[in-house]
């Protein structure tokens, strides 16, 4: 090879030489830049999956007492229809004593207090937790020990926070939308 | 050793015209025949051909099962009931490959003991331990996502629980489960993405098993003295030595292998997994792979979510730095009479947190035996038991690795290989 024509070293302008090397690299940088987006983003829920992302359920075919699982969001989703002992239970409990502090009100519907509606995920490791147990009369998850009361709010255990109310509306008195 | 001249010489015309293309055969036989080996090696040095045969028989079964199975929540369970009951020999190929995964495990953490036992890991085989470590995560990854794949109450159940512990990272948790995932939970969408990564990341292992074994060609092997080569007299060549050394190691375990495969094909799965898949039961008893267990029982015992979280992945991360933790210039603990006994009770520790991980965390310890409240749980529990060895975990590598290779009077260390085995051999007659 023989001996560049022009100096392109540091110093002097800069010629044409070192002006391809800056666009290449620009646009090499560019690129890369753009393409990474689209290869993360694909990761991410994609529209069908949004699409099912609430559901409707008919609350007489849950007994007092007892709750109803259903599938929400690949998740259970606990509908309780609680006793006025438990719904007492739960309006009681002292913020102080939680570890969550939420009160039983804000997480049921005015005048729907009977209806408890949860994410039946535990908030530890999303184990599905079991109805009736535990010593708060709530829910006991079997993974790691978590205890919930007739609330759903974590009281003993491992867990960070209650369990997770989600959006829902009555749409009438036996039927409610949720998400 | 890099300073070793290939003795190769191509015989054939054949050999002759390939050499001065690509010099493969040369290359070959530089690294398995004639590559100098120290001539004392014993048998806890055959893992390291023992694992490339696991690998290999990871990858050709498991090509062969992905022929048969199906990645859908709907059909995954019933195609790998089908591998078992309907495809010629189907049951074989995958008891093969589910006690292989065991199986490996098995052999890397032997590798893994004798490389602490002796030193291994120190200057210059730096590169070639943290490798090492790179390949075991890669491994931990793998299995993970294969456990998952059958679509079984443990495999649904043990993704949720473990793709959960990434949602435990502050802030951005939640959105990076979310992306794991593909969606609002364990779905289609992540056991799809799972199949894709198993499948791949074999590959990736076999590019940095070569990687490593680059570098262990680089700086050569260690050896039981811990002391370098010095001269001609300290090794022997590959083959037929180590080839055949390695060859009998090799059939002791895949005896081994076989008495699993053949005799206790699900000793070392979980019943549970041969119920499908239900997103709404969690089974009483959850549980990893035994090989898991000691990194479960640490994520178990920090009271936090997060910092569980952190410990686990602590446990691996620290033997990333270890070559910089140990302050000992004797590689051998042969000759490290005091870190012999923290490495005799580290073996031990790290078997207890295995056996405390497959345990409920409030069972008692020890039945019967008088307990009492300690901050959070009973004393007398696989709780406190499995903290106290967490502790003695993190504490071997943090502080005794540093402080007993200051403190430490090593017994003395031969001068050469041939020099150690002199003395052993002049042992041996006197008594």
């Amino acid at each position: 090879m023989s001996e560049p024509a022009t100096d392109h070293g540091g110093h002097g302008d800069p010629n044409r030489r070192d002006f391809i090397y800056i666009a290449a690299g620009a646009a090499a940088v560019g690129a890369v830049a753009m393409v990474i987006p689209p290869l993360v983003d694909q990761m991410n829920p994609a529209a069908d999956t949004l699409a099912l992302a609430s559901t409707e359920f008919d609350l007489s075919k849950v007994q007092e007492g007892m709750q109803v699982v259903i599938k929400w969001r690949g998740k259970p989703l606990f509908v309780r229809y609680r006793t006025p002992k438990e719904i007492k239970e739960a309006q009681d409990v002292k913020l102080t004593d939680l570890k969550d502090p939420q009160l039983d009100s804000d997480r049921v519907k005015k005048g729907k207090e009977q209806f408890l509606i949860l994410v039946g995920s535990c908030t530890h490791l999303g184990c599905v937790p079991t109805f009736g147990a535990g010593d708060y009369g709530g829910w006991f998850c079997p993974c790691h020990g978590s205890h919930y009361d007739t609330s759903g709010r974590i009281r003993k255990g491992p867990a960070p926070k209650n369990l997770a109310v989600p959006d829902f509306q009555f749409l009438s008195d036996t039927k409610v939308k949720i998400g | 050793m890099s300073d070793h001249p290939s003795t190769y010489e191509p015989k054939t015309g054949v050999e002759k015209w390939l050499d001065q293309r690509l010099p493969i055969v040369r290359l070959a036989y530089d690294s398995f025949v004639d590559y100098p080996t120290p001539r004392n090696l014993n048998y806890w040095w055959t893992f390291g051909g023992i694992l490339s045969v696991c690998l290999m028989i990871q990858i050709v079964t498991g090509i062969i099962l992905a022929m048969h199975y199906t990645p859908h929540i709907d059909l995954a369970f019933n195609s790998v009931e089908r591998i078992m009951r309907d495809v010629n020999y189907g049951w074989l190929i995958r008891y093969v490959h589910a006690n292989g995964a065991s199986m490996f495990f098995f052999a890397v953490f032997i590798h893994m003991f004798r490389g602490l036992y002796y030193g291994s890991y120190k200057a210059p085989r730096e590169v070639l331990w943290i490798l090492g470590c790179l390949i075991f995560f890669l491994m931990i990854a793998t299995a993970f996502m294969g456990y998952v794949l059958p679509w079984g109450q443990m495999s649904f159940h043990g993704a949720v629980v473990i793709t959960n512990l990434i949602g435990s990272i502050p802030v951005i948790g939640g959105p990076i489960l979310t992306w794991l995932q593909g969606g609002f939970a364990v779905d289609q969408a992540t056991l799809n993405r799972f199949f894709s990564l198993h499948y791949l990341l074999p590959f990736v292992i076999a590019g940095v098993v070569i990687l490593h074994i680059w570098a262990l060609h680089v700086v050569g092997q260690n050896n039981p003295a811990g002391v370098d080569i010095k001269s001609k007299e300290d090794t022997v060549p590959f083959t037929p030595y180590a080839t055949v050394k390695d060859g009998l190691g090799m059939i002791f375990f895949l005896i081994l292998f076989s008495i699993f495969v053949f005799f206790l094909p699900n000793a070392l799965g979980h019943a549970d997994n041969y119920i499908p898949a239900n997103p709404l039961v969690t089974p009483a008893h959850i549980v990893p792979e035994w090989y898991l267990l000691p990194f479960y029982a640490i994520l178990r015992a920090i009271p936090d979510k997060f910092g569980g979280v952190i410990a686990m992945f602590g446990a691996i991360a620290v033997l990333f730095v270890l070559p910089w933790l140990d302050t000992s210039k004797v590689r051998s603990m042969r000759y490290r009479p005091v870190m012999r006994w923290f490495f005799v009770i580290f073996v031990v520790v790290c078997l207890g947190l295995g056996w405390c991980g497959a345990q409920l965390p409030d069972a008692p310890v020890v039945p019967g035996l008088p307990s009492f409240t300690l901050f959070d749980g009973e004393f007398n529990s696989y709780l406190w038991l499995t903290r106290a060895l967490t502790l003695y975990y993190f504490a071997f590598f943090l502080l005794i690795m540093p402080w007993v290779g200051l403190k430490e009077d090593p017994l003395p260390v031969p001068a050469s290989i041939s020099e150690a085995i002199l003395a052993e051999h002049a042992k041996k007659k006197g008594a």
